[in-house]
């Protein structure tokens, strides 16, 4: 009885955050303006103009997953091999710029890198030719990975330091070599924490609209953009709603297959 | 005897600027069960380790099979090892775990699978192979260990206190297991443990360490009977250590009452340790005991029962089959030969000399 007593103002906050604007979002994704039931909403997911957008959208998200994975497994691998003290200024240096609101690290960038921002007038003084990458996709992604980046390390790094080292010495007593131990041994026991760290990285890039509004100018549209300007500049919630139903419902796809792969290889089939 | 297999020559280690095994000799025979027994801390793991190939030795040499091997790798090393806790990889099934070594040596399959076989009938696991380790209990865990060991053929297996983990009964069960083990497969064992009842049981010789030297190397009968030094006989059963004078050979004075013993060599007047196991302690009527004391404490352990006697200023611990009121008065007497006499370390570093038997 005390318990659910407890749980009351998460029961509440839930319901009031979570399901009532969730169930506004099917309410107004299901409906045209008349209030009648339709999908034309959600299939308006097939335009030209929104598929686009879409794929823009995962083809970018997939790069800064693929790139955050690439920086991110090494370097969590070379923080479980470091003394404790070191390990925890590492991974201090790391969690800092996650204490700085993630607008302004976006904004940063585009100062950075702007035709005539600070990268540029550093290279320009060196007479060095300029670097272009303002408003392009390569831009996007840069801004993907630096702001992604330590959601990849920390669910990676958790896992790698949970391994009994003596398994990775049985592994090498047994005959493996560094690599054949890595492959065998270390790479299949960090999964869980690689499927984690893709899903945390995954789902905010493919869904962001802050990073490309910033970093790709109004060149560029993904997804979160085109659902954003439905929201704020065109008004209509409708066609807003239906389409971050899709979105959705593709990110529960996702979860739901690495979930199975998660559990597959768990058990090792 | 039989040839030596692996010899440890002048083997010193630090870690962070503590002194973990200084200038460490040992020769461990083949088909030896060689155990290192030891308080934590005193250096037996660290040996261990150095031996797997997982610690560098900061000088010495490691010698097996004549070979120098201080800087092989461990995986380019002909022995095995049986890990603390397992370490079995939770990814794979155990006949997966089992075959691990060998497939990474290439063996073929029907070779592969006929040896899972014959590991998992001699640990008695027949019918495990696709089970998941962390569907096995403690001591299941602890034979797929062994099985995935020993399937490699290793000349020389090292078990890092391989019984810690589990409850008595199948602690002693597995000892015996293991005992038969190393009997069907002829290899050499080294076994690292701080059970010294462990290391009575299983070993042909027991290595006592402490602080990074060895106290004392022997038969399990002769660290028990005639230790060396007050911190073997301390460290191994239970026992009354006394400081006492070596007035001649065969006469020893304890607590000023003399005692006549078999032990000879000590010279005259000098101070020596002397250790009389509880058991060899008699109690008689208090006329016929060398001197007189009180019983202040009585348990009785099933098998005995254990009693504190006071006498001459010292708490005398008594094993006997025959009881003592608390409060009774008794005699203590000590057959000649159940006195054993020790050097008395003159100084702190002679406590802990390396010596090799």
């Amino acid at each position: 009885m005390n318990r659910k007593l407890l749980s009351a103002p998460f029961v509440f906050w839930s319901a009031l955050f979570i399901l009532v604007p969730l169930g506004m979002v099917f309410y107004y994704g299901l409906t045209d303006r008349t209030g009648a039931f339709t999908l034309g909403n959600i299939a308006a997911i097939a335009t030209p103009e929104h598929s686009k957008a879409l794929w823009e959208a995962l083809k970018l998200s997939i790069a800064s997953t693929v790139i955050c994975l690439l920086l991110a497994y090494p370097l969590a691998m070379i923080l479980c091999n470091m003394s404790t003290s070191r390990e925890s200024f590492i991974v201090l240096i790391f969690v800092l710029p996650m204490w700085m609101n993630f607008l302004l690290r976006t904004l940063a960038w585009q100062t950075l890198l702007e035709k005539t921002g600070v990268i540029n007038s550093i290279l320009q003084a060196l007479h060095l030719p300029s670097l272009n990458i303002i408003n392009t996709p390569a831009a996007i992604i840069l801004g993907m990975v630096y702001n992604f980046l330590p959601f990849m390390v920390l669910p990676i790094y958790n896992v790698l330091v949970k391994i009994d080292p003596n398994v990775i010495n049985a592994a090498r007593d047994l005959g493996a070599n560094s690599l054949q131990t890595f492959v065998k041994i270390t790479l299949p026991l960090s999964i869980p924490g690689v499927i984690s760290g893709i899903t945390m990285v995954f789902v905010p890039a493919l869904t962001t609209f802050v990073i490309s509004k910033i970093l790709g100018g109004s060149k560029i549209l993904l997804i979160g953009n085109v659902i954003e300007q439905e929201f704020t500049q065109t008004g209509n919630w409708h066609l807003g709603s239906g389409l971050s139903i899709v979105l959705m419902l593709f990110i529960i796809f996702n979860m739901v297959i690495s979930a199975v792969t998660d559990r597959d290889m768990e058990t090792g089939k | 005897m039989k040839n030596t297999l692996v010899n440890l020559v002048h083997i010193s280690k630090s870690f962070d600027g503590q002194l973990i095994l200084d200038d460490l000799n040992l020769y461990i025979r083949e088909n030896e069960f060689l155990t290192l027994l030891g308080p934590s801390g005193c250096g037996k793991t660290t040996t261990l380790r150095i031996l797997g190939g997982f610690e560098k030795p900061d000088k010495g040499q490691v010698i097996f099979q004549g070979q120098d091997i201080t800087n092989v790798p461990p995986n380019k090393r002909n022995l095995n090892t049986v890990f603390q806790k397992y370490a079995l990889f939770s990814h794979m099934d155990v006949a997966e775990n089992i075959a691990f070594g060998l497939k990474i040596k290439n063996k073929t399959k029907s070779y592969i699978d006929d040896k899972i076989k014959y590991a998992l009938k001699l640990v008695n696991l027949d019918g495990y192979e696709h089970r998941s380790p962390d569907s096995l209990s403690g001591g299941q865990q602890q034979r797929i260990a062994i099985a995935r060991a020993i399937v490699n053929e290793p000349k020389l297996l090292l078990l890092d206190e391989p019984l810690g983990a589990l409850d008595l009964k199948l602690r002693q069960d597995m000892q015996y297991e293991l005992i038969r083990l190393k009997n069907e497969l002829g290899i050499t064992f080294i076994y690292v443990t701080h059970d010294q009842e462990e290391a009575l049981t299983m070993s042909d010789t027991i290595v006592v360490m402490n602080q990074g030297y060895i106290q004392q190397i022997g038969s399990p009968e002769r660290i028990y009977n005639e230790p060396e030094n007050a911190f073997v006989a301390d460290f191994i059963g239970d026992s009354n250590i006394l400081g006492a004078t070596m007035i001649r050979d065969h006469l020893v004075e304890i607590l000023g009452y003399r005692f006549s013993c078999v032990d000879e060599g000590f010279g005259e007047h000098k101070p020596v340790d002397v250790v009389i196991r509880p058991e060899d302690v008699e109690l008689v009527e208090p006329s016929l005991g060398t001197l007189q004391g009180k019983v202040t404490h009585l348990i009785f352990k099933g098998v005995h029962y254990e009693m504190e006697v006071t006498a001459g200023g010292f708490e005398w611990l008594v094993h006997s089959t025959k009881m003592y009121e608390v409060g009774s008065q008794v005699g203590i007497r000590v057959d000649p030969f159940n006195i054993q006499i020790m050097n008395k370390p003159a100084s702190e570093d002679e406590e802990a000399v390396g010596v090799n038997e």
